[in-house]
């Protein structure tokens, strides 16, 4: 049943292997799918009776000839049985190693924080799952589960609008980006240049060529902005500043009142990209100058996933400057005293493009509501004492490993400034390359420090490390330990 | 309206848990979960926070969120789980254009597995060979659904695949030096509406098509828009209203012969899998989205994921990375300098892509095309018995069938009875369903959208096109039971005007108490 294009695809194992996928179906034989209960034929005839055919062949007389496809798709045959399917499958994820399985310290946007059992219950619960665009009535809950969402994360950073999620922290980045270019009328947005590249360039490609992105220089020793450099760069044409707190590079950003103070005097926006696993100890950007807030939620709640479980928020005051600009879904409360019941419906739907194609803002589509419903999870079990203890626990770790590691000689923190839980260490004084070091440490279980090297040339033999709440002392002096073997 | 003897529709009520707002549900002290503690050796190292922060950056009041016992907020979202329909539960086929099919249990099985869900991005590529391995045949399955040359999953959706799309295709006008002469990107108005809206979020004036007397989109409209400003055109097929076009060739011809780049919306493909291809049909590029067409859950509105593909033309610009395989090795391939570069952080929406490498292993070939057939069988089925309905119509009489949904209208119910598609929507909520009518704007009047998928068996169809009879009949004999619906869900109607008014919107808990206050 395989087509002759077989040549196009040489490295694909399946042609060896089709005669253990192969299951015993011969074309004369009815192929009845699980999937597809209609596939039985009492089913099938009874129904081209009722339309008036006798072929289902007959339903595509619309497609001419020439725009036909003549041969089968080619692609592995089915696996009908449930049993194999899940063997396969298991099959292929076994050549993976899970950080379940390996000590890990990789962060860097992504990052293995321990996910309470009961988000995975709700988030795994069919009625939530399956469901997608019902009205208010019929889907009252999901209405209700992400207007909560809205106003917890609003609680974290203290500010009274905040979005349906969209697909991750570079889109909402993106975004409020956007937003601000429509607010002020103004096509330059400034960006610190320790910003992660992975997210520089989802916003690169979605600002241009209808916004520019000027990059403003940090100060080599602590990796915070360069005010003089950020003052030369201030214009009449320039809408705003996006920066990071705490930035990708780990460290805090102190000046974050002055670079707000600098850019409100021109009449541009302030966004600032956040983490909120660390808002429970962290002032929110809120209190030092910022309109806008964006970031990622994986953090709270939601597995790795290869990096693919990624969600966004924006958010701001509730004014309609900011707020009829939102792209993004906005659920909002209102009471029927009448009948008692809390209702729930969009919030100024005309501005979307569901309403309004090309003269709605932006875009707005399916995009990550499941890990929103999972993070309102997520905040409901923590509450205040819980985000106080994790942003407690994280900048704790983050800096005791830290400060261990420079013990050791060659090893220093690269930037000379606070830390939430990540960090840049620079191993340039031992000899040893991040790859050399890494390899040493996957040797012994152990994901070691991102290499920084490939992303700034600046940072060569620099690694950035990430704690996350589920690493004890014993996995921080191991790491530590580990390290010192690796470089003498 | 009493259900009637023969009907098949159910004494439904949905779940009325009277819920409170999870923040009622605060009690001072109460706890949810506890975090690890410190250790005391960095506890006594380290001390407060106020040590190891920046003064100017302490936060000095706890976050002002709720204070619920485990058990308590478990049972809330339960409640709120409840009071929500869910596709695995209802005949979800009133959600037409988003393929609303069954979502396989053991796809969910699978993407649990902690070498699918503890995978970090920036491990070792010798760690993750399994999660490559699954994208690498993706992209080689999805090339020969399409006959497209390359593909990505760097899409985070269908609309953000439009994203890119219209990202690479002025990318392909820079590099001709042309992106700037050509500012014009022609959609048409039975496309979904992102093929407009993000196309203008890369500064294209977009220029929509409307339908000619038979429905297919106007080739003569578009013979006279076509000009050397068009960057290009992006297009669905068949379009919203369920038609087929057989002159798309035609259409794709005309775009590229004034130099424009021609791109697939194939968000929805169910009926149309191993029956006729973005390739012949004389595309540049396509994208699918897994979350309709490949089975994957939709969340309450994402994760999604949607492949997008290219010809070779086009390969350099695709958003990175790509997975390549030297016959060993899956390693990620970042492309050349000629990318977009990328649309999303990391690599992709794994957990749907994984999902969706399940449910097309399960199917096979034969099995994608029984799919496509069985949905396409489905929704004439959904036709015949529909257009009998008494003030249902079936608008446009182009075409001798429609493939995988149809564009329906209640205007002659609406004109009889003054009871229209919204008022059915909400009276279906009452017998466990979900009726949605169509994209703004409405260029068919009181619409409804169908699209039956090939999940659903006869006899579900049948059960659902009773409770279509029976509101069209009820909206005649009783139309206050209509037009006050719902009756038998989790709330009533409400008067949605404080949506659109900044004085009384609230989208947070914090708005709602400083608004109500005033």
């Amino acid at each position: 049943m395989w087509s002759s294009t077989a040549e196009e695809l040489p490295n694909i194992k399946w042609y060896v292997n089709k005669t253990i996928m192969n299951t015993k179906m011969n074309t004369k034989k009815d192929f009845i799918h699980p999937y597809i209960p209609n596939s039985v034929p009492a089913n099938k005839k009874a129904m081209m009776e009722t339309i008036g055919i006798t072929d289902i062949a007959q339903l595509y007389e619309d497609i001419p000839e020439r725009l036909r496809l003549r041969s089968k798709i080619n692609i592995p045959a089915a696996i009908l049985s449930e049993a194999a399917l899940k063997k396969h499958v298991n099959t292929v994820l076994a050549k993976n190693t899970s950080c379940e399985e390996r000590l890990s310290f990789l962060g860097g946007g992504c990052v293995n924080n321990y996910v309470p059992a009961i988000c995975d219950e709700i988030v795994g619960r069919a009625e939530f799952l399956t469901a997608y665009a019902g009205e208010p009535y019929e889907d009252h809950g999901r209405f209700q589960a992400l207007f909560e969402y809205e106003s917890l994360m609003a609680e974290l950073l203290e500010l009274d609008v905040v979005n349906v999620p969209t697909y991750d922290w570079g889109q909402a980045a993106s975004t409020s980006v956007r937003m601000c270019g429509r607010i002020t009328g103004r096509s330059e947005m400034l960006v610190p240049d320790t910003i992660s590249p992975d997210r520089f360039n989802v916003i690169h490609n979605y600002c241009h060529p209808v916004m520019k992105l000027i990059m403003v220089k940090h100060h080599r020793e602590t990796g915070m902005m360069d005010l003089k450099d950020l003052r030369s760069k201030l214009n009449a044409n320039v809408a705003g500043i996006y920066f990071e707190n705490p930035s990708y590079l780990g460290f805090i950003e102190e000046q974050g009142q002055e670079i707000a103070d600098l850019l409100h005097a021109l009449g541009g926006e302030v966004v600032v990209g956040t983490d909120p696993s660390s808002l429970g100890v962290l002032a929110p950007p809120v209190q030092y100058g910022a309109d806008i807030c964006c970031g990622d939620i994986q953090s709270l709640g939601n597995h790795m996933y290869f990096g693919g479980a990624v969600g966004g928020f924006i958010s701001s005051r509730d004014e309609e400057k900011y707020v009829m600009e939102y792209p993004s879904r906005l659920f909002g409360v209102t009471r029927n005293e009448k009948k008692g019941e809390w209702h729930f419906g969009d919030v100024a739907y005309s501005r979307t493009s569901f309403d309004g194609r090309e003269k709605g803002k932006e875009f707005v589509g399916t995009a990550a509501a499941l890990y929103g419903i999972s993070t309102a999870v997520y905040l409901s079990l923590m509450g205040p004492e819980g985000m106080v203890e994790l942003g407690k626990k994280l900048v704790s770790y983050a800096t005791y490993t830290a400060r261990r590691l420079a013990e050791l000689k060659g090893i220093r923190i690269r930037f000379n400034a606070f830390i939430f839980k990540e960090f840049a260490i620079d191993f340039s004084g031992t000899g040893k390359s991040v790859a050399a070091i890494n390899q040493s440490l996957l040797e012994k279980g152990m994901f070691g420090g991102k290499d920084l090297g490939t992303e700034f040339p600046e940072l060569a033999n620099c690694a950035l490390f990430c704690v996350t709440d589920n690493h004890t002392k014993e996995d921080l002096d191991s790491l530590v330990s580990a390290i010192g073997k690796a470089i003498s | 309206m009493h259900i009637q003897k023969d009907s098949r529709l159910r004494k439904f009520h949905q779940a009325k848990w009277d819920e409170e707002i999870i923040f009622e549900l605060s009690v001072p002290g109460e706890r949810g979960i506890v975090v690890p503690e410190v250790e005391p050796e960095i506890e006594n190292e380290l001390g407060e926070v106020a040590n190891v922060l920046p003064a100017n950056m302490v936060r000095k009041n706890k976050p002002a969120l709720p204070e619920v016992g485990q058990m308590r907020v478990l049972k809330h979202f339960l409640r709120l789980s409840q009071e929500n329909l869910g596709g695995d539960l209802n005949v979800d086929i009133g959600q037409g254009t988003c393929t609303m099919k069954y979502n396989p249990k053991v796809n969910e099985a699978i993407v649990r597995s902690h070498k699918a869900s503890k995978l970090h991005p920036s491990q070792p590529e010798s760690t993750v060979q399994g999660a490559l391995q699954i994208i690498h045949e993706m992209e080689q399955y999805f090339r020969e659904m399409s006959g497209m040359d390359a593909f990505s999953f760097q899409p985070s959706s269908g609309s953000h695949a439009i994203l890119v799309m219209a990202s690479i295709m002025q990318k392909h006008h820079e590099m001709r030096g042309e992106a700037s002469l050509r500012d014009e990107l022609i959609t048409t108005i039975f496309s979904h509406p992102s093929n407009a809206a993000a196309a203008a979020v890369k500064g294209y004036k977009i220029i929509t098509v409307f339908p000619d007397q038979d429905g297919f989109p106007d080739i003569e409209e578009l013979k006279r828009v076509v000009s050397s400003r068009t960057a290009g055109l992006f297009i669905t097929n068949p379009e919203d209203i369920g038609l087929f076009n057989p002159r798309i060739d035609e259409f794709t011809r005309i775009v590229r012969e004034v130099g424009g780049i021609c791109g697939y919306d194939q968000a929805n493909a169910n009926g149309i899998l191993g029956m006729t291809r973005a390739r012949e049909a004389g595309f540049d590029m396509c994208f699918f989205n897994l979350h309709k067409t490949f089975g994957t859950p939709h969340g309450c509105g994402g994760p999604a994921s949607a492949a997008i593909g290219v010809t070779n033309e086009l390969k350099q610009f695709l958003p990175v990375p790509t997975v390549a395989f030297d016959g060993q090795n899956y390693r990620l391939d970042w492309g050349n300098e000629y990318s977009i570069g990328k649309s999303r952080v990391f690599y992709g929406a794994f957990p749907v892509i994984l999902r969706a490498y399940a449910w097309i292993r399960s199917l096979g070939a034969q099995g994608l095309e029984e799919v496509a057939r069985i949905a396409v069988l489905n929704n004439n089925y959904m036709l015949a018995n529909i257009i009998k309905i008494e003030g249902a119509t079936s608008p446009y009489p182009g075409g001798k069938r429609r493939i995988e949904q149809v564009r329906y209208s209640w205007e002659k119910l609406h004109r009889e009875t003054g009871v229209g598609t919204h008022d059915i929507s909400l009276r279906m909520c009452d017998f466990g369903f979900h009726l949605w009518s169509s994209h703004h704007p409405f260029v068919v009047p009181e619409p409804f959208t169908i699209e039956p998928t090939e999940s659903y068996s006869k006899a579900e169809l049948d059960e659902y096109l009773d409770g279509l009879r029976h509101i069209a009949e009820e909206a005649r004999l009783e139309p206050e039971t209509v037009k006050t619906a719902p009756h038998r869900s989790a709330v009533h109607k409400m008067d949605e005007s404080c949506m659109d008014d900044p004085r009384r919107w609230a989208i947070t808990w914090r708005a709602y108490q400083k608004k109500a206050r005033q």
